[in-house]
């Protein structure tokens, strides 16, 4: 017996769907359309004069060394966010699956950073790190440190990377936590039993049983780190000092928003969407295969 | 249960009615970035302006950072609906006037009300900054400052430094530095806004350019000029200052002015409009001094540009609204009102009538310091290097020098190379703010 619906209708499935493919038009297909539109021209700040430029946009960003070098830092950062939020994630998921006592009081302490606005997270972060007054300054500075990341582009970097990973791993911590309590139990003490330690239980059965959800976060984590990391940048180093922290989308934001440079901020959007395109491409086709469901 | 809920709103409505004044008064709308001391400032002089007359009802609005008011007004003209004012700073200026469609030249908005107004009443060094090259004044000076020199008195007693004679050079201020350091002073000097003081003002202080066709102001095919030897002296005396740890850098704001205020750093190079908050946080004694110069540039010192921003009218309203606009700017420009802004923020005071009376009532006297930055701005007329600057796409030009000079401050880069894609990086933004403004 044919268990499928099959609508007879020819207008029902399409009526049914339009609601959602109007959300998607009107918030994702036309703005991103836009975007690309405006890339190929040059506009003044107040919309009064507008010409078509073709690739100028385009040519005078590859013919930016800053614009290149910004690629090269949105590859460090986006790596450091993703790799050391997932590492720690998971660790700080493995050792609470492990407590016994007072298990739901370290889990709700550890999901909360997530609650706190990306904004908030870089401001707080910029507080204690602030190169007068914050009280972490001030123990580097008394063990010897010259702790300056307005000038110094590598500790700015650092900054960046702390406070941006901080506020990734609650959430990585919650797929990890519900990763682990579905891995059978039997698995494990059947482990136990030969003979297997406590390491080589996590690398042979537990973390390749957790593959799935370790890909996910990759996907995720390497979308943050290119996107929402924003607010971060925004509230702590405003991409300085002299570029260090200048990751693409910050740049994107800063020419469009802030110098009202349209085009060039357009074409710069225009390229973000190919590299996030090509990303997800290369995840799920190359990196997917290890993974095992 | 039905109607209840029905009542409530409808009760708010009737109450919000109730609370508007019968006479239907004009609304005049205008964004601003003045926070903290200065936001107050603002609502005070709104109420002085609704009470001096009842046509009119002038609205503040504090809109963020002066980038995000002027992006807020821009995107609001885009969107139809400008407000009446907008306060846009300095570096906004050639963006402003380009837009020859959006904005309503000052002057002409007080002609078109019968306004009296008279541009000769305005102090030079500001208006020379917002006039066009047919002489009309394109926008209403409001706050603006310069870069000044503070020093912390106590730090130089500690270093066996006489307060008196603070350095006028740069190379009395390398002496000063090294004492200070050898002292125990932590931090020796530090600046704010790097680029506005150490390229900008530095470049009108020693009467060098900063760009070609008078730094801007005589066309749009102007290109920087910031790469002279005498700049790149400058830059690498600066380097070479961060190198010995008598510079310490502390950011592209107004952060520096902070650690003056704590004892932190002794000298300080930043805006004149810091004079209130330093006499209020500091807890020693302290005063301001003209910038420091070079003396092997001949000319030097000449005199410094301001900084700051000025009021500018959008297009596409009501003829009876601009008429509200140029009462409100006749208000603003009355002396004492001036004179009550001048003395309680450090700006400087926008008409020689204001500064007159202040100088008159002896303010100067009891408060030394806070003519400081109006003598230096007229220390000499000013000539096409030092009345002002203007560049298009200067936000991102700027920003542009400052990550080049903090590449130097990182020891990356020297001076040479660093200005010279200074100019480079900055002539790319130029082009394309001209070939958009065509």
């Amino acid at each position: 017996m044919e268990k499928r619906v099959v609508f007879r209708s020819a207008w029902l499935p399409y009526a049914l769907l339009a609601p959602q493919i109007a959300v998607t038009v009107v918030f994702f297909f036309w703005p991103a359309g836009q975007a690309i539109w405006y890339s190929f021209q040059l506009q003044d700040a107040f919309g009064l004069k507008t010409q078509f430029v073709g690739l100028d946009n385009f040519k005078a960003l590859f013919a930016d060394s800053h614009y290149l070098d910004s690629f090269r830092i949105t590859a460090v950062f986006s790596f450091l966010v993703a790799f050391c939020g997932i590492a720690i994630a998971l660790l700080l998921a493995a050792m609470a699956d492990r407590v016994v006592r007072g298990a739901l009081a370290y889990r709700t302490l550890l999901i909360w950073p997530y609650a706190v606005a990306p904004a908030i997270a870089g401001v707080l972060w910029a507080f204690l790190f602030a190169p007068s007054i914050g009280i972490v300054t001030y123990l580097l500075k008394r063990n010897g440190v010259d702790w300056n990341w307005v000038l110094q582009g590598d500790q700015a970097m650092l900054l960046v990377v702390i406070a941006a990973t901080w506020k990734q791993v609650s959430y990585n911590f919650l797929f990890f936590l519900a990763g682990l309590q579905s891995i059978p139990r039997s698995l494990i003490e059947a482990a136990a039993i030969d003979g297997a330690g406590p390491g080589r239980r996590f690398w042979t059965i537990v973390f390749p049983l957790l593959s799935p959800t370790t890909f996910f976060l990759m996907v995720v984590n390497i979308v943050y780190a290119f996107f929402d990391t924003f607010g971060v940048i925004d509230a702590t180093t405003q991409g300085g000092p002299a570029g260090a922290t200048q990751i693409l989308v910050y740049k994107a934001y800063y020419d469009g928003v802030k110098a009202a440079d349209l085009g060039g901020s357009s074409a710069q959007s225009a390229i973000l969407m190919l590299i996030v395109i090509a990303l997800t491409v290369v995840q799920f086709r190359f990196v997917e295969r290890k993974v095992q469901y | 249960m039905r109607f209840k809920a029905l009542a409530a709103p409808l009760f708010a409505a009737a109450l919000v009615t109730l609370a508007v004044p019968a006479s239907a008064q004009t609304e005049i709308h205008w964004w601003h970035s003045m926070s903290g001391q200065h936001n107050d400032k603002i609502n005070e002089i709104a109420r002085g302006f609704n009470a001096s007359q009842s046509e009119f009802r002038l609205m503040p609005v504090y809109k963020g950072s002066y980038p995000e008011s002027m992006t807020a007004a821009i995107a609001a003209f885009r969107a139809g609906n400008p407000p009446h004012i907008v306060q846009v700073f300095e570096v906004g200026t050639a963006t402003m006037m380009a837009a020859k469609g959006a904005i309503k030249p000052v002057t002409q908005v007080m002609q078109d009300a019968n306004e009296p107004f008279n541009p000769k009443a305005y102090l030079p060094a500001v208006t020379g900054y917002y006039t066009d090259s047919q002489g009309n004044m394109l926008s209403m000076p409001f706050n603006s400052s310069t870069a000044i020199f503070y020093i912390n008195r106590d730090a130089f007693k500690k270093a066996n430094l006489d307060p008196n004679s603070p350095p006028k050079t740069w190379k009395q201020f390398t002496k000063a530095a090294e004492k200070l350091k050898a002292a125990g002073q932590s931090c020796a000097y530090t600046t704010g806004w790097p680029s506005w003081v150490h390229i900008e003002n530095f470049s009108a202080w020693h009467n060098l350019p900063i760009g070609t066709k008078e730094n801007g102001m005589a066309g749009l095919d102007t290109v920087f000029q910031v790469n002279t030897p005498l700049h790149v002296q400058h830059i690498a005396t600066l380097g070479y200052y961060a190198k010995q740890g008598w510079f310490t850098y502390s950011g592209r704001k107004q952060e520096g002015e902070d650690r003056f205020i704590s004892g932190e750093c002794a000298m300080l190079t930043s805006s004149s409009s810091a004079i209130g908050k330093i006499r209020k946080g500091a807890k020693f004694d302290f005063s301001a001094h003209f910038l420091p110069y070079h003396d092997d540039i001949p000319g030097a010192p000449q005199n410094s540009i301001i900084g700051g921003a000025t009021l500018w009218v959008m297009a596409g309203k009501k003829a009876d609204e601009y008429r509200g606009v140029a009462k409100f700017f006749s208000y603003l420009s009355r002396p004492e009102v001036q004179m009550d802004w001048h003395t309680s923020t450090g700006y400087v005071p926008i008409t020689l009538a204001a500064y007159e009376m202040t100088q008159k009532s002896g303010y100067y006297d009891k408060n030394p310091g806070v003519d400081v930055a109006i003598r230096q701005l007229n220390h000499k007329p000013p000539t096409a290097n030092s009345k002002g600057l203007r560049f298009g796409g200067f936000v991102q030009g700027r920003e542009v020098f400052e990550e080049e000079l903090e590449s130097v401050l990182q020891g990356k880069k020297n001076a040479k190379a660093a200005m010279d894609d200074a100019v480079k990086r900055g002539n790319d933004i130029l082009r394309k703010f001209e070939a958009a403004n065509k």
